[in-house]
């Protein structure tokens, strides 16, 4: 797997930060919740774990807070090992998924609590507190309960707390799962602003990809308790490595074979689907001849060739590889169609074209040539 | 029933925005939108009460009434009224000073050898006994001769009792001619009428209500202060253990609710007796000598020992409830901004179990305080609370005016208890499961 740092993630001068080196959790002694775990985070970065429940993400977060042991492996953050230092002296800032904030304190006292357990005088508490309510857009709410508030207040009350102690990392757990969408965004772009400009280090978990992608600099994606791609949002999305990453980032139109030929020098490969056709695409995952294949292809990447000329419906070249379909159903999105047709046994094959001019509409039951580079389309691991 | 009021309130609430003031709702055929909802809630109201009408018959008989005669009873007061009628209104014109006229000594005849003929004479003898020892005797010696006695009767029943003499007694029957009376609640806190009508403390050797009364309150309180600190921790782990192991130890602490209360009260016998099984042990082992055995039962430490395990799950359980609404994450949160475990526990846990502290305390000290039987079977001499009075004068003394007002003092302590726990925490705030 791939654990290492992508060559196109910033770092030039600034050192390791947080790092995970080789760490393990088990709970029960007989399986691994966490199976080597590597991760270095940048001083400053905005780091996102992704992964379905259960991937073991959350547990890497409390390793990293101190609530969990690691098994095996070390914690280190600014160059110490924290692996034997209690919580409350790492310094890390913490957002809950449940927000956690104390129903007995205000939500000035909830502020002040850090701050007070850190034995500050009583004005330089207030001006914290007032300053941190301030920039969560707060700054009338200091005397209410936790309670009295909604849910976006709670968490942006939850996010100033775990910032007024000014700790330079802050780990997130779900923070925005309990919200709902449009507070969601926009909580999502509060978060990205607040860290641009204290320029603290994050490290994030979610399960919900496009939370991931529209706030990371890089992500870690999860699955079985092992990283399985590293990267920035980009670089996942356009370049998974493995048929885990492609299906879980955006949609995925999947198509299953065999390798019958490799380039020997070139990336590209030729694939024999299970249902006869033979399909050029990268070689990404494969490396000998005979492997089973996934080829994976973003619907979008997919074009629409009119019945008689291929090209007709874009500009470009013909693509590398043309098929012939059958128009299943048409769902109307707004701003784009979803088109599933049956195209090389799949009657599963999703495409997305935009809503706009030289796309023709398509109903069901027409039939039409499809097509697709070899450049976008995938052969990873079956 | 406030359940099925609800809708009523938010339905009127509703149509208050609507503005048009004098101009109610209607519904599309013209009757009025409040009207017509209750027409429709009338059923499930009936419903509801039909539900609960047995519960509300049996605790009106069994509970409220029971009460209400027991409140009556500590000041009711009829026995010199009714079985001396004629004595009682003579003496309503009299001033107490010196001694009553002729007319009170010839109705007082009157009245002892109709009491005597009518054989109810004893019970009012024995209540004036209550206040003054001697009376029943008084009253009984001269009632046998109050058939043959002859005018000037003063002279006479002076001559059978030269007690009749002494103004005291007369003003003893004139104040408890009176139809209610204070002296079972006087006597309840150990004071009493002086001859001239004054309350004042009963002598020493017979005060032993009060001493009861403190006895009572402090024990209490040492049981729950026991209960709270033997449960808190238990508790804690019965919320936070995984469910499987967490059901295993909630058994455990409902084990002893399936356990009889005597077979549990008598095991603590056999345990802490002198010749029970811990003095065994600790001589066995030599930590005592065979004369040193300790006294731990039949007195102050076996009614606390006994109580305190008899009464602890219902500190766990109030606890437990309330720490299971705690999720973790806060002590997670306490400790990520920097607060020690204690800190954490101190600022951020323990203020947030103060409920289930609160429901638990007033549970188990009302409990407590009203406790019979365990104290009676343990507590020997030194170690018995009031309500085992209660019981003495209800079966032994048969002073039920006492028994009474003793009860009723309890029940007002209770109540005040309740008050203050209200204003401090507030009742809504209680949790038992």
């Amino acid at each position: 797997m791939v654990t290492t740092a992508e060559p196109d993630a910033p770092q030039e001068t600034s050192s390791c930060f947080a790092i995970f080196n080789d760490v393990q959790k088990s709970y029960d002694g007989e399986t691994l919740v966490v199976k080597g775990f590597n991760l270095e985070v940048q001083r400053g970065e905005f780091v996102t774990l992704l992964g379905p429940s259960g991937s073991g993400k959350t547990t890497c977060l409390m390793m990293m807070a101190g609530f969990e042991t690691p098994t095996h492996g070390d914690i280190l953050l600014d160059g110490t090992p924290i692996n034997d230092l209690p919580p409350h002296k790492r310094g890390i800032g913490m957002v809950f998924q449940n927000y956690a904030l104390f129903p007995h304190m205000s939500v000035a006292e909830n502020l002040a609590f850090p701050l007070e357990v850190r034995g500050m005088s009583k004005e330089e508490i207030s001006t914290k507190v007032a300053n941190a309510l301030d920039m969560v857009r707060l700054g009338e709410f200091g005397d209410r309960r936790p309670g009295q508030l909604s849910g976006g207040q709670q968490q942006r009350v939850a996010l100033a707390r775990a910032l007024v102690f000014e700790p330079e990392l802050v780990l997130m757990d779900e923070p925005l799962g309990a919200l709902d969408k449009n507070l969601r965004e926009e909580m999502q772009f509060e978060i990205k602003r607040i860290h641009q400009r204290l320029g603290v280090t994050m490290l994030y978990v979610t399960h919900d990809q496009t939370e991931a992608l529209t706030m990371s600099d890089r992500i870690a994606v999860f699955n079985d308790g092992i990283v399985q791609q590293l990267a920035t949002p980009e670089a996942l999305y356009e370049a998974p490595e493995n048929a885990f990453v492609a299906y879980f980032i955006g949609e995925n139109n999947r198509l299953n074979g065999q390798v019958s030929q490799l380039d020997a020098q070139g990336e590209h490969c030729t694939v024999t689907l299970d249902s006869g056709e033979q399909v050029r695409a990268l070689k990404v995952a494969v490396n000998e001849v005979g492997e089973r294949t996934q080829l994976s292809l973003r619907p979008e990447r997919v074009r629409l060739l009119s019945a008689e000329e291929p090209g007709a419906a874009g500009t470009q070249s013909p693509p590398d590889n043309v098929f012939s379909a059958e128009v299943l159903e048409v769902i109307y999105l707004g701003d784009h169609l979803r088109t599933r047709v049956a195209v090389c046994g799949s009657d599963e094959f999703i495409i997305k074209t935009p809503n706009a001019e030289g796309y023709p509409p398509l109903r069901p039951g027409q039939t039409l040539q499809v097509g697709w580079d070899a450049c976008d389309c995938r052969a990873l691991d079956a | 029933m406030s359940d099925s009021s609800a809708p009523a309130t938010s339905g009127s609430a509703a149509h208050d925005p609507t503005g048009a003031p004098g101009a109610a709702l209607t519904t599309a055929d013209g009757v009025p939108l409040k009207q017509s909802l209750n027409r429709a809630i009338r059923r499930s109201r009936i419903k509801a009460l039909l539900l609960v009408a047995p519960l509300l018959v049996f605790i009106g008989l069994a509970f409220v009434m029971p009460i209400f005669d027991m409140l009556s009873r500590s000041v009711d007061n009829p026995e010199v009224s009714t079985y001396l009628p004629r004595t009682s209104e003579v003496l309503v014109d009299w001033d107490g000073e010196g001694l009553p006229e002729e007319a009170a000594y010839a109705a007082l005849a009157q009245d002892l050898a109709a009491g005597l003929k009518a054989r109810n004479l004893g019970r009012v003898a024995s209540r004036l006994n209550y206040e003054k020892s001697g009376m029943r005797s008084l009253f009984m010696k001269s009632a046998r001769r109050a058939g043959r006695m002859e005018a000037p009767y003063k002279a006479a029943l002076i001559k059978a009792d030269e007690d009749w003499e002494d103004p005291d007694i007369w003003r003893l029957i004139k104040r408890e001619s009176s139809p209610l009376t204070a002296s079972y609640y006087l006597a309840a806190v150990d004071r009493q009428f002086s001859p001239t009508g004054e309350i004042v403390e009963k002598p020493e050797y017979l005060q032993i209500h009060v001493s009861l009364f403190i006895r009572t309150f402090w024990m209490s309180a040492a049981i729950t202060g026991l209960c709270l600190l033997l449960a808190y921790p238990v508790a804690w782990l019965l919320a936070t253990l995984p469910a499987s192991r967490g059901n295993l130890l909630m058994i455990l602490v409902l084990l002893p609710f399936w356990t009889s209360l005597l077979v549990r009260t008598t095991t603590w016998i056999a345990i802490l007796q002198q010749q029970g099984v811990l003095n065994d042990m600790l001589v066995g082992v030599g930590i005592l000598a065979e004369e040193a055995r300790i006294q731990m039962i039949y007195n102050k430490t076996g009614t606390i020992i006994a109580m305190t395990h008899i009464l602890l799950p219902f500190m766990i359980l109030p606890l437990y409830s309330v720490m299971k609404t705690i999720p973790p994450s806060y002590m997670h949160a306490a400790r990520s901004l920097g607060a020690g475990p204690i800190t954490a526990f101190r600022r951020v846990y323990f203020p947030q179990t103060l409920p289930g502290i609160g429901a638990g305390s007033i549970l188990v000290f009302i409990l407590s305080i009203g406790y019979y039987i365990t104290p009676a079977l343990v507590g020997g001499q030194s170690g018995r609370f009031i309500t085992n009075f209660i019981a003495y004068h209800m079966q032994t003394s048969l002073n039920w005016g006492l028994a009474a007002a003793i009860g009723s003092i309890l029940l007002v302590v209770v109540i005040l208890f309740y008050l203050v726990y209200n204003r401090l925490i507030g009742v809504d705030k209680v949790k038992l499961g």
